[in-house]
């Protein structure tokens, strides 16, 4: 690829015993949003704010713009925009005083773009900040982070919270900074059809490794779903099938969720010996939950077993 | 012709976007020559990542469905017959299956079957001209 934004290389990070980033080769392209997934805990945070220099890593190396990220200059950091949940708001200033407050710190400040936005998500400038509901500080900190014209922005969870209205304000807000492919975007997001609105890639991120890492449409075309009828469920057969990401009990039927379907998982499936077998096309969000259950599931990938069930 | 796409669906969509289109044209809601919006502000209109729609106009520039013109956008052209003979009788069955599929499971028979298409096909038709 085009040389990456943002690159790590066997990025690793403990918590006293815990390794929460593992052996992280993360590649994030210019021009193109990349959305960040995983389970809470899975290391998303942390490796942002590895990415960020906010944290070092234990092992393994983390750059931005071709350069170490914990060595960044000033003149770097203005070229990244940054937004955390909960960004850190002056509750008494108004949201002018915000504005000219931090537009002191930067040499290209669009004054423009930070009315734009701001009205964009119904806020009235001379309105303190304290009295803002949630989803309009959010409205704030976006354009706070977007008046310096950033090339890099990176979002960890920015929907957090957010009321529906505020949500469409700040997915409409990212699509527009995205749509010229000369900005990049990183995100972090539970919010998975905000995904498939926004992500030109996903990255799924499990137990602090990177288990995926393409494009949307690759990812949804690599997935397939079958619903088959079994009477008896053999856990080993169903266990080799290759490619296996998710077998889910449901009623009568195992769903069964495999990555890059061929002839040997057809073969797989067969000797299930199953009554029927109906493949299921999968909605991105189902086999985004797929993947991410699999380290809910580790040891025991048919779920749990309901009282009743035949088998 | 208002587009409406869903996320979440098993479609993806592109796709959804390139099919709302090919009925549009279809059906005459959109006429030869009629101009599309540009790309980027149908990515506005819908909110959606400007690739998305870019995709689905290409796929329909491939299909012949719409034409791209240098500096001015895309328009609707005209149809021209791009597939083989045999090649559409394919396409004409893989989607007539599924559809006969549903309609029996729902109880009709085949003459009711066949009363309702002729119906809606003249009521297309009609809308188209």
């Amino acid at each position: 690829m085009m040389n990456p934004i943002i690159q790590t290389k066997r990025l690793t990070r403990y918590f006293d015993r815990q390794a929460v980033v593992r052996d992280l080769d993360l590649s994030v392209p210019p021009g193109q949003v990349t959305a960040l997934l995983g389970l809470n805990g899975a290391g998303k945070t942390t490796t942002i704010r590895i990415i960020m220099g906010l944290l070092r890593p234990t092992r393994g190396s983390c750059q931005i713009f071709g350069k170490d990220s914990s060595e960044l200059s000033p003149d770097d950091r203005m070229r990244i925009g940054y937004m955390v949940e909960g960004h850190f708001l002056y509750s008494r200033m108004s949201v002018r005083e915000c504005a000219r407050f931090q537009g002191a710190g930067y040499s290209r400040w669009n004054d423009t773009q930070f009315d734009r936005i701001v009205k964009h998500f119904g806020i009235s400038q001379s309105t303190r900040v304290g009295h803002l509901s949630r989803g309009q500080r959010a409205g704030v900190s976006l354009a706070l982070v977007l008046a310096p014209d950033p090339e890099l922005l990176v979002l960890d969870d920015p929907a957090l919270g957010l009321d529906p209205v505020s949500r469409r304000a700040l997915n409409e807000t990212l699509v527009e900074f995205a749509a010229d492919g000369q900005r990049t975007v990183l995100l972090s997001s539970h919010l998975l059809d905000d995904v498939e609105r926004i992500a030109d890639r996903v990255m799924l991120m499990i137990d602090g490794r990177l288990q995926v890492d393409t494009t949307l449409d690759d990812f949804r075309r690599r997935v397939a779903g079958f619903a088959v009828e079994v009477d008896v469920v053999d856990s080993d057969r169903v266990a080799a099938i290759p490619g296996l990401i998710e077998a889910r009990r449901l009623g009568p039927r195992l769903h069964l969720t495999v990555a890059d379907a061929d002839e040997e998982t057809s073969a797989a499936i067969e000797r299930l010996q199953a009554t029927a077998v109906e493949p299921i096309e999968l909605p991105f969000s189902d086999s985004v939950l797929a993947w991410l259950s699999r380290s809910r599931n580790q040891h025991s990938f048919l779920g749990r077993h309901h009282a009743g069930e035949s088998t | 012709m208002r587009i409406q796409i869903s996320t979440g669906s098993s479609s993806p969509i592109y796709r959804q976007i390139a099919n709302q289109t090919r009925y549009a044209v279809a059906t005459g809601r959109l006429a030869v020559g009629d101009p599309l919006p540009s790309v980027r502000a149908l990515a506005a209109e819908l909110v959606l990542n400007a690739n998305t729609v870019a995709k689905a106009y290409s796929a329909l520039v491939r299909d012949g469905v719409l034409e791209s013109q240098q500096g001015r956008g895309y328009f609707v052209a005209a149809q021209r017959e791009i597939y083989t003979r045999r090649e559409r009788q394919r396409r004409l069955k893989k989607i007539m299956d599924p559809f006969l599929a549903e309609a029996l499971t729902l109880g009709f028979d085949a003459d009711q079957i066949q009363a309702e298409v002729q119906k809606q096909l003249g009521k297309l038709v009609r809308s188209g001209q």
